[in-house]
């Protein structure tokens, strides 16, 4: 095995995620640029696949410490442009910024973790030897991985399946460890897409207990996701849909009018799938 | 009548794994029935042995008048299945992929045709025949997936995380083909992690570690699991107060909830004032509380943390 399977889509981007502990000290240094203050910024996004206009000037920024939530129907372009925010897809038009950086640079990249959708990990290893494979991939000290693994199994309540092989596991129960793996080492800014389909209430619920957690320490997360009452559940939200950003606010001045996100999606996206 | 489906002290083991531990339920005839629980609680392996999959360790079950150990190729006949991971043939067109799934359940000639226009039509992919598959969006494929697993007119459907990772409106169109399928007499048994899906449910099953801890309808499920005041809570400052109210006597749940929070109190320690009272002891301002409503998310928490005290940890 000569490549840790982290980012499957490409080859050059396995050692995105790949640092670790880091002195708070840093991140307040970094964050003094003129105009950004914040850690994410996307402006007017543009990626064209063939045919199809996958960003079409999508613009939004994040601040630091804040929890920001993707939204938008399938082929919205929330993934491409969480990829390009990692410094993975070559944009046709706009510049993105994490930390004040180009993440395609590299300069980041151990400040930046992004959980892609299809996480890989090795299947003939069991849930604990993936935790420990990607502790060592971190340089995550023992004791402090030590805490993390029991933490993150317990929220995803895989303590009592630690022995068995990825390759046993249930779809939900595999994304699971993929995010307890992502979330192993704590980078400054966080990329998350569609991290909880398939994960039942609970781990989803005590989740965000833990994104909560990150981003009042201090970290930024940016998470894509389909569940309208994971929407709820950030700071910010922005819309997304046909590679626009349609809407972008708070959640709860956003549904002013509404009974929930849902009917707000709904309003503005349309029933048309 | 007897039930669609009926299940009596089913159990499945793994070696010294109990993945389904003693389960017994009835579906009716027509009934949404939700099958709920944590992953990895034993939902799949329950699937698995009602569709004729997995020989039971022992315990009964019949499937639309069919024994699953006895008679599981009847059962196979006489049932639809449509998973998360619903198989298409991405480069053919939806059509296509309607005959050959028609095929394979032994329909065939002018009635597969029929049929399968007829499906197109309800199912809202009428004029998308010749399209190809995999250029269509999930949500489209997830419908065409449960028209494939209907063509044969199975008396019981199981749809195992169908929604999965599907945005608002395609879930909405989905459960309404699923409704009107019940409608005309269908069976549904459907898993599903979306708790406001399950609402649609006549019925609803929870799992934990393999037992089946709860069963009655959404409604009934909230008045017997979650006797709490539900107080949703609006401010400042919240999230460095909320550990505060944590600890508090009383105090049940403390979710973050956007900029707010929700919380669960015993009624009879605390209510509002209480709870505003001891976030702005804690440092919050501008605390707002006002009631909330039950939500099936509560009743799954409720039944998963009293269903499992002595969770083995790491």
């Amino acid at each position: 095995m000569s490549k840790p399977p982290v980012h499957p889509e490409r080859s050059h981007e396995s050692d995105l995620s790949v640092h670790p502990e880091r002195s708070s000290a840093d991140g307040a240094a970094e964050s003094k640029g003129a105009e950004s203050k914040g850690a994410l910024s996307a402006r007017n996004l543009v990626r064209r696949f063939g045919p199809v206009t996958a960003l079409d000037g999508l613009s939004f920024e994040v601040g630091k410490g804040e929890l920001y939530g993707l939204v938008g129907p399938d082929g919205a372009g929330k993934t491409t442009a969480i990829r390009a925010l990692a410094g993975l897809v070559r944009l046709d038009g706009g510049e993105v910024s994490v930390l004040g950086v180009d993440p395609a640079g590299g300069r980041v990249r151990e400040r930046l973790g992004l959980m892609p959708q299809q996480y890989s990990l090795y299947r003939d290893l069991s849930v604990g030897e993936n935790l420990r494979f990607f502790a060592r991939l971190f340089v995550l000290p023992k004791k402090v991985f030590r805490e993390r693994a029991d933490r993150l199994l317990g929220i995803t309540r895989l303590g009592p399946f630690v022995d068995r092989r990825a390759d046993a596991l249930s779809g939900g129960m595999y994304k699971k460890l993929a995010l307890a793996c992502a979330l192993l080492h704590e980078p400054e800014v966080l990329l998350l897409d569609e991290p909880t389909n398939g994960v039942d209430p609970v781990s989803r619920r005590e989740l965000w207990v833990l994104l909560h957690e990150f981003v009042h320490g201090g970290m930024t997360v940016l998470v894509s996701t389909p569940y309208m009452d994971e929407a709820e559940r950030c700071h910010r939200v922005g819309l997304v849909h046909h590679g626009k950003l349609l809407l972008e606010g708070e959640p709860r001045e956003l549904t002013r009018g509404f009974a929930s996100f849902e009917e707000l999606f709904l309003s503005r996206i349309g029933e048309a799938a | 009548m007897s039930p669609a489906i009926s299940a009596a002290g089913l159990t499945r083991r793994f070696g010294g794994f109990t993945a389904v531990d003693g389960v017994s339920f009835e579906v009716e005839e027509g009934e949404i029935f939700g099958y709920l629980g944590a992953n990895g609680a034993g939902k799949s392996t329950t699937i698995r042995m009602l569709t004729g999959l997995l020989a039971p360790t022992s315990g009964e079950a019949r499937v639309a008048g069919h024994d699953v150990a006895a008679a599981p190729e009847s059962v196979k006949a006489s049932i639809g299945y449509m998973s998360q991971k619903f198989s298409l043939y991405l480069d053919l067109p939806v059509l296509e992929n309607l005959l050959f799934f028609g095929g394979a359940y032994g329909l065939s000639g002018a009635a597969l045709r029929a049929r399968a226009d007829e499906l197109l039509e309800r199912t809202g992919l009428g004029g998308m025949g010749g399209a190809t598959t995999g250029d269509l969006p999930g949500g489209i494929r997830q419908r065409l997936a449960l028209a494939c697993a209907v063509l044969h007119r199975p008396a019981v459907v199981f749809l195992d995380e169908p929604t999965a990772g599907v945005d608002p409106a395609a879930r909405r169109a989905f459960w309404k083909l699923i409704r009107e399928l019940a409608a005309g007499g269908t069976t549904v048994f459907v898993t599903t992690h979306y708790l406001d899906e399950a609402e649609y449910c006549r019925r609803i099953g929870l799992m934990v570690d393999g037992k089946l801890v709860a069963l009655d309808t959404p409604a009934a499920l909230k008045r017997t699991w979650v006797p709490d005041l539900v107080l949703v809570v609006r401010g400042r400052e919240l999230a460095r107060a909320a550990g505060a109210l944590r600890a508090r006597e009383g105090v049940r749940a403390v979710a973050p909830f956007g900029a707010g929070l929700h919380v669960r109190v015993d009624p009879a320690r605390l209510g509002e004032r209480e709870v505003a009272e001891a976030l702005g002891a804690a440092g919050a301002r501008d605390v707002k509380v006002e009631r909330g409503e039950a939500t099936l998310e509560d009743v799954f928490l409720a039944v998963v943390d009293r269903g499992a005290p002595g969770e083995a940890t790491p």
